[in-house]
């Protein structure tokens, strides 16, 4: 009782409160408005607090109002202040935000740009990395210039990881603005010669891109690609096989040549004698080397792991190879059907095109086709698909046992799809063709309606093959007749009935008897096959149902549907003859009563190979936008040398390539790229060694210039004592080893630095043969001290070497050996010990330190403690960080420093401005990188107080 | 490439939505619900989806539709990889990949996303690299990180970005180092009515845990590697050397990992560990039908049989069934006609069994369709192939690992959906 009185109360509230509702809607959306912006204010509240922690929880949250695709851009202004925190997590989250708002707020968006720019000179790579990434994710189309500039510097980082992301902010840019497809195409030219296997996935992505139709880019790049192949990143491999395929269409003649002859080596080749060959004028085929190249590169990639990368080698063999080596991808396509689902429904497809042209593929692996009940329904059709295009004399029996169940099984579309496959498989395999029929007669006792409605349909294509021997199954489908319900199949027994009249002539008068009667109840495709069979029957048989015929024709003129209306009007006027009648109705036996062609069961794949196989463009039988056309085989093949390139000797191939890229750096680069042509790989080693000693020259040529400024390499002001660890005798077993900067140049090399080492051995045992293993794990060159053959215990010895830092702080990983052991061990200089002090005159520091502005200078400016100030002790502290001359300085506050990269002998120049209180710290240099990287130490150093 | 990721969950709510170029409204996604509402069941939406300007394409795992939208030609095998690419990573971070978790986590879930692909392009897919990226959510860092203000973001670039080795991170250190190795064999196979094999196949895993100290170098080798048909590899397998000597030669990436999976040559017999006697009957006239299963072990070497689960669809006719398992529970769905039977452990001696009766709509006819028979299980200890480890060896380091290596045979094919080890058609 309570409770249905409170029910009760309830009730008689409920329309009060709606009541209620309804007249606070206007103000409750007024509250919403405010209550909204409340808690974005709350979140702008946080973003400007000075708390780091509650910055980020802002920005958390914001990211996760666009992960749910809430609208969060009028926190913009708020956001846009934290790019430069230095917070890498919050900045992080800046980046994503801007990048996904920075198109709508364009103007506020600009207000973050020259953080970026800052940040492109980071000496920390991921740093730049991410600068360069944000930057051209922004699409503003005012920044083009600035991305521009920003991605041919990064196309030039040191960094392969850097230049990897230029490589994709040139396709960004190219979609912002595809008037800059010309400057992106040398830059795109310039990041192909790259040798990093980092580069390669992503520059060719680029081209793929912005201009797939330049392949005279590729040629000089062809033979590097294929080598670095293997160890390029999956995601590259996949890309760089679809363009290689493309290119090698075009380059290369087919072979597929009935009389080919495959390998230059094979034994018709060799044992044919030059008089034989003369006189067939056909010559035999023999692959272009660069094409087997490309085959035998690929083939390891078939046992990938990446299900794109199998299906990218296995379509470039069934586009690029001979076929009697297709054989070799049926294995890995067939593993691919044990992966995920999404991944069978590709390769099946695929396999489905590649079934058609050559069946002897995939034959052997056919139960691997057979389908499971627990498989999707359209990997169940694509299955069906690829065991009909497998079926063949010798294999038919087995595959209709497969099918005979698959019919019976509870999926009732796959046994009518499987029902349409029995019909393929007796229409292209005569021999099974009454087999067929019979099982599917049996059908039609099915109780499953679906499943007597496709056999029907799929008898009625048969029958037409041969209609004489199959009057007693037309009998049988009419007695059906009544049962039918699905309009397909009524309308095919319909038609059959009319066409093979002549068997069934009791029967068929019946059967449209009964079909008068229910004329106006059934569906239009029934209505129009009914006026057939009443036309053919009137035209053979016309005693019997001239009545029945004049009745339906009757009906059909007045029926709703016009198609029915306009047919029975033109029967009318064919077969009753009257006098407005024309010729035609002369010719209305043989008109209506032609013999039909048989239709032609096709697989649904016959033509989808048009497309270049594993694209998205195949998947969808038509043309996917950005698609590019496969071409034919030339017939003649274009000029092969153009792929030669000069071959450097691989051990001396990083040295020679660094200060091949710091000539490119001093504006020389069209020089060398001349002399790069000229020599042919013919002579590699020692075109190699030419061209090295040339390149030093050049660098040579470049010292009388820096000469006639009055610059001088002069020795160190400052040497500093301390040195580093490099081994610890806890992880070395024993042996220690420390490293210090002489400062001097180097004795092995003149882009090294040199490098004291000191060992000492810990343990009570003598330690042997202790050197520095052949095998460098970076890139580096390095100068290796001779092995030492003993060292006592106790005992230490100093020994000097030099590393090729190739002005860059990335450390040098070496392995320290001893007789037993090995150790990795790892040094990283400091940007000061990269440099070598020259003098100049102040004039000429002037004057070149006018040259080098821009994104070459960069400055700071400096609180000074009071006992920093004075003269001495600033140039004590600038030349303690870094190795550079002191120049004498003519004004009193202002203090000068210069020096050269040890690699490339860039200019460095620095200088300190003293303002009471403050100090201004400008760096001049080529070498940016190093150049913000000096900058922030020279920054400590001089705000350090002590000595 | 990519263009946009959307993530829709099993009722067809957008959870989560990513942009790498320009922002694509969500609505595109009609098409895909179009054809989520043509298809039957979720397995059956098409993997690629066509919509006038854009082309969706999905994957669907553990019930979360991820849904890719993509505007030009690209291969959709390479956006398929990725996309499971995707799933494995949120996996590795968060133990699940669910809506709770991605959800629980949408900052790590974007910076990974915002880390994987650049400008559509995947930049960093192996899992160590991101995980020195970002690092994975734990409780202890979370309190950490709230108290100290330090975050999970990584300052410096990824050794292994620039490395020859990009799988394995320098520096790596354990107090105990071990390697271990798991074989694990699949079984799938197709048996008829009357008990004969129409299909068998095995294939096979070796999953590894490597936590071993620096940069190990080592080789695996079998006593009978012919057996291995066809195989991949993970990246770090040096293949010339697999070519050369049927030797496994790697640096192994640091902590799980997949090695290899391998195919069985079909010409080796398949020992079937399974039979299965039933008895499925219907009288014509009668609303009641017979039901009777029989397991039994066969070819197992010794070995124990665990874990047996039986399921089948049973005829739509089907009522309602009153079974009576020897041992271990069964359901019977009626709205799905799904009958499942957890068996557990095969006893030899007594054979478990499923008997009873069912129940068959009044006046409907006699179910023409035939059952299948879906059975998974479980056997440690033993790799049905027959493949063995013959060594473990490590060089580059001096230390003495422990190594494990660890057989087993499950049936099925792969993913948790209805692992179907042997369909046995029977008779109506």
């Amino acid at each position: 009782q309570i409770q249905s009185s409170i029910f009760n109360q309830r009730k008689a509230h409920s329309p009060g409160h709606v009541c209620k509702n309804i007249l606070h809607v206007p103000v409750s959306g007024l509250l919403f408005g405010p209550w909204f912006l409340c808690r974005n204010e709350d979140l702008k509240e946080m973003l400007e607090s000075n708390k780091e922690s509650l910055k980020l929880e802002a920005m958390k949250r914001i990211v996760g109002l666009i992960a749910k695709g809430k609208n969060a851009s009028e926190l913009f202004p708020a956001v846009v202040k934290n790019v430069a925190s230095k917070n890498i997590e919050l900045k992080k989250l800046v980046y994503v935000y801007l990048v996904r708002y920075a198109e709508e707020q364009q103007d506020l968006a600009l207000l973050s740009i020259s953080t970026f720019q800052r940040a492109l000179k980071d000496p920390n790579q991921l740093i730049r990395a991410s600068a360069l990434r944000v930057l051209s994710s922004i699409r503003v189309p005012i920044i083009v210039p600035i991305m521009m500039l920003a991605i041919k510097e990064a196309a030039t980082d040191l960094s392969p990881y850097v230049r990897k992301t230029a490589a994709h902010a040139i396709q960004k840019l190219y979609s912002l603005d595809p008037d800059q497809k010309e400057h992106l195409i040398e830059v795109i030219e310039k990041l192909l010669k790259d040798k990093s296997t980092l580069v390669a996935g992503s520059v060719v992505m680029a081209f793929e891109e912005v201009c797939p139709d330049r392949i005279d880019l590729i040629h000089k790049n062809y033979r590097k690609l294929c080598n670095l192949l293997v160890d390029v990143e999956e995601w590259g491999q996949v890309v760089i096989i679809h363009m290689l395929t493309r290119y090698a269409r075009t380059q290369f003649v087919s072979p597929w040549r009935e009389d080919a002859v495959f390998d230059e080596n094979s034994a018709k080749a060799f044992y044919d004698s030059e008089e034989e060959r003369r006189v067939d004028q056909s010559k035999p085929y023999i692959m272009d080397p660069d094409h087997r190249l490309l085959l035998r590169n690929t083939k390891p990639l078939l046992q990938s792991r990446n299900t794109a990368v199998v299906m990218a080698v296995s379509q470039l063999y069934w586009h690029l190879a001979p076929k009697h080596e297709l054989s070799i991808i049926t294995k890995s396509l067939v593993r691919l059907l044990r992966s995920h689902r999404e991944v069978q429904y590709i390769v099946l497809q695929n396999i489905a095109t590649m079934s058609i042209q050559r069946k002897g593929m995939f034959e052997p692996f056919m139960k691997s086709f057979y389908v499971r009940s627990t498989d999707a329904t359209h990997i169940k059709t694509l299955k069906l698909e690829i065991l009909t295009n497998l079926a063949n004399e010798a294999n038919i029996s087995t595959i209709l046992r497969e099918f005979q169940t698959y019919v019976k099984s509870q999926d009732k579309a796959f046994a009518a799809a499987t029902i349409q496959a029995i019909g393929c498989c007796a229409t292209n395999i005569s021999e099974v063709t009454d087999t067929c029929l019979n099982g599917l007669v049996l059908l039609l006792s099915n109780r499953d309606e679906t499943v007597v409605a496709e056999s029907v349909v799929v008898i009625k294509k048969l029958l037409q093959t041969q209609p004489s021997q199959h009057s007693d199954i037309i009998k049988h489908m009419a007695k059906l007749f009544d049962n039918i319900t699905v309009p397909m199949a009524r309308a095919s027994i319909l038609w059959l009935m009319g066409e093979y009249c002549e068997h069934v002539p009791k029967i068929a008068p019946d059967v449209l008897r009964k079909m008068a009667k229910t004329f106006t109840d059934e569906e239009d495709i029934v209505k129009l096959q009914i006026v057939n069979l009443a036309a053919k029957l009137y035209l053979t048989n016309s005693k019997q149902t001239k009545l029945l015929t004049q009745y339906i024709l009757n009906l059909g003129k007045y029926d709703q549907n016009y198609d029915i209306r306009d047919r029975t009007r033109f029967i009318r006027q064919l077969i009753v003859p009257n006098e407005k009648s024309g010729a035609l109705s002369k010719y209305a036996r043989r008109i209506l009563m032609a013999p039909k062609p048989a239709p032609v069961l096709q697989s649904a794949f016959k033509d989808r190979d048009r497309f270049q196989l594993g694209t998205l463009s195949h998947t969808l039988n038509s043309q996917a936008s950005g698609y590019l056309e496969l071409s034919d085989w030339p017939a003649v093949a274009p000029d092969q040398s153009v792929r030669n390139v000069e071959v450097v000797e691989p051990v001396r191939l990083p040295c020679i390539y660094l200060v091949f890229k710091d000539n490119v750096k001093n504006s020389e680069s069209e020089e060398n790229s001349d002399d790069s042509n000229k020599s042919s790989s013919s002579q590699s080693e020692k075109s190699s060694s030419e061209s090295d000693s040339e390149k030093k020259k050049t660098l040579k040529n470049k010292k009388p210039q820096q000469q006639k400024l009055d610059s001088k390499d002069s020795s160190p002001v400052f040497v500093p004592e301390t040195s580093h660890e490099l081994l610890h005798r806890m992880t070395g077993k024993g042996l220690s080893a420390q490293y210090r900067f002489t400062r001097q140049p180097c004795i092995y090399g003149n882009s090294m630095v040199s490098l004291q080492l000191t060992l000492s051995n810990s343990t009570d045992q003598a330690l042997e043969n202790i050197h520095i293993s052949e095998k460098s794990s970076t890139g580096q060159n390095i100068h290796r001290f001779n092995a030492i053959e003993r060292l006592e215990p106790q005992a230490s010895v100093t020994v000097s070497m030099g590393v090729d830092f190739n002005d860059s702080t990335q450390a040098a990983n070496f392995q320290l050996c001893t007789k037993e052991d090995e150790f990795s061990v790892s040094i990283q200089p400091a940007v000061g010990e990269l440099l070598l002090p020259i003098t100049m005159s102040e004039a000429d520091f002037t004057k070149e330190q006018g040259k080098l502005v821009g994104m070459n200078e960069s400055s700071a400016t400096i609180t000074m403690t009071p006992e920093n100030v004075s003269s001495q002790s600033v140039n004590r502290k600038v030349v303690s960080v870094a190795n550079l001359g002191v120049i004498p300085s003519g004004q009193e506050n202002i203090y000068r420093f210069s020096g050269k990269t040890v690699s490339s002998g860039s200019l460095v120049l620095v200088s300190v401005v003293l303002k009471d209180p403050d100090a201004v710290i400008t760096i001049n240099t080529e070498k940016t990188v190093m150049g913000s990287m000096l900058l922030r130490q020279v920054k400590t150093a001089l705000t350090n107080s002590g000595p | 490439m990519i263009h946009s990721l959307f993530l829709i969950n099993a009722s067809g709510d957008i959870f989560l939505e990513k942009h790498w170029k320009s922002v694509v409204s969500r609505s595109v996604c009609d098409y895909f619900f179009e054809a989520l509402e043509r298809a039957t069941e979720p397995e059956n939406v098409p993997p690629v989806i066509p919509t006038p300007h854009h082309y969706l394409i999905n994957v669907l795992r553990h019930r979360i539709y991820f849904v890719a939208v993509i505007q030009s030609e690209v291969p959709p095998l390479f956006v398929i990889e990725f996309l499971h690419r995707v799933v494995d990573t949120f996996q590795d971070y968060f133990g699940v990949c669910t809506e709770a978790a991605i959800k629980d986590n949408v900052v790590v879930v974007y910076e990974l996303l915002e880390e994987m692909l650049d400008n559509g392009f995947p930049l960093a897919t192996e899992s160590n690299i991101l995980k020195e990226l970002i690092k994975p959510p734990t409780i202890l860092r979370t309190v950490v990180n709230t108290i100290t203000g330090s975050t999970n973001v990584g300052e410096q670039l990824p050794t292994g970005q620039l490395s020859v080795v990009p799988w394995r991170r320098t520096g790596v250190k354990y107090t105990n180092n071990e390697a271990y190795f798991d074989v694990v064999e699949e079984i799938d196979a197709i048996i008829d009515k009357s008990g004969s094999t129409i299909t068998a196949e095995i294939q096979g895993v070796i999953d590894a845990c490597v936590k071993l100290t620096g940069m190990p170098d080592l080789t695996l080798s079998f006593m009978n590697p012919r057996l291995l048909d066809d195989v991949s590899f993970h990246p770090c397998v040096r293949f010339k050397r697999w070519e050369a000597e049927r030797i496994l030669s790697f640096i192994p990436p640091d902590g799980n990992f997949r090695l290899l999976s391998y195919h069985v040559s079909s010409q080796n017999l398949v020992a079937i560990p399974v039979y299965v006697k039933h008895n499925i009957s219907f009288r014509e006239g009668s609303s009641q039908g017979r039901f009777e299963l029989t397991l039994g072990p066969k070819q197992t070497m010794g070995k124990a049989v665990e874990s047996v689960l039986v399921s089948s669809q049973l005829p739509r006719g089907v009522l309602n069934a009153n079974l009576n398992p020897s041992q271990g529970t069964y359901t019977f769905d009626p709205v799905t006609k799904l009958l499942s039977w957890d068996v557990g452990k095969i006893n030899p001696q007594k054979l478990p069994s499923l008997k009873g009766s069912m129940s068959l709509q009044t006046g409907a006819s006699k179910p023409d369709e035939n059952p299948t028979i879906n059975i998974q299980f479980k056997i440690q200890q033993l790799a049905i192939s027959g493949l063995k480890v013959n060594r473990l060896d490590m060089y580059g380091e001096k230390y003495k690992p422990f190594k494990g290596i660890k057989y087993m045979t499950k049936a099925g094919k792969f993913q948790n959906d209805c692992h179907l080890l042997v369909i046995q058609k029977i008779a109506g």
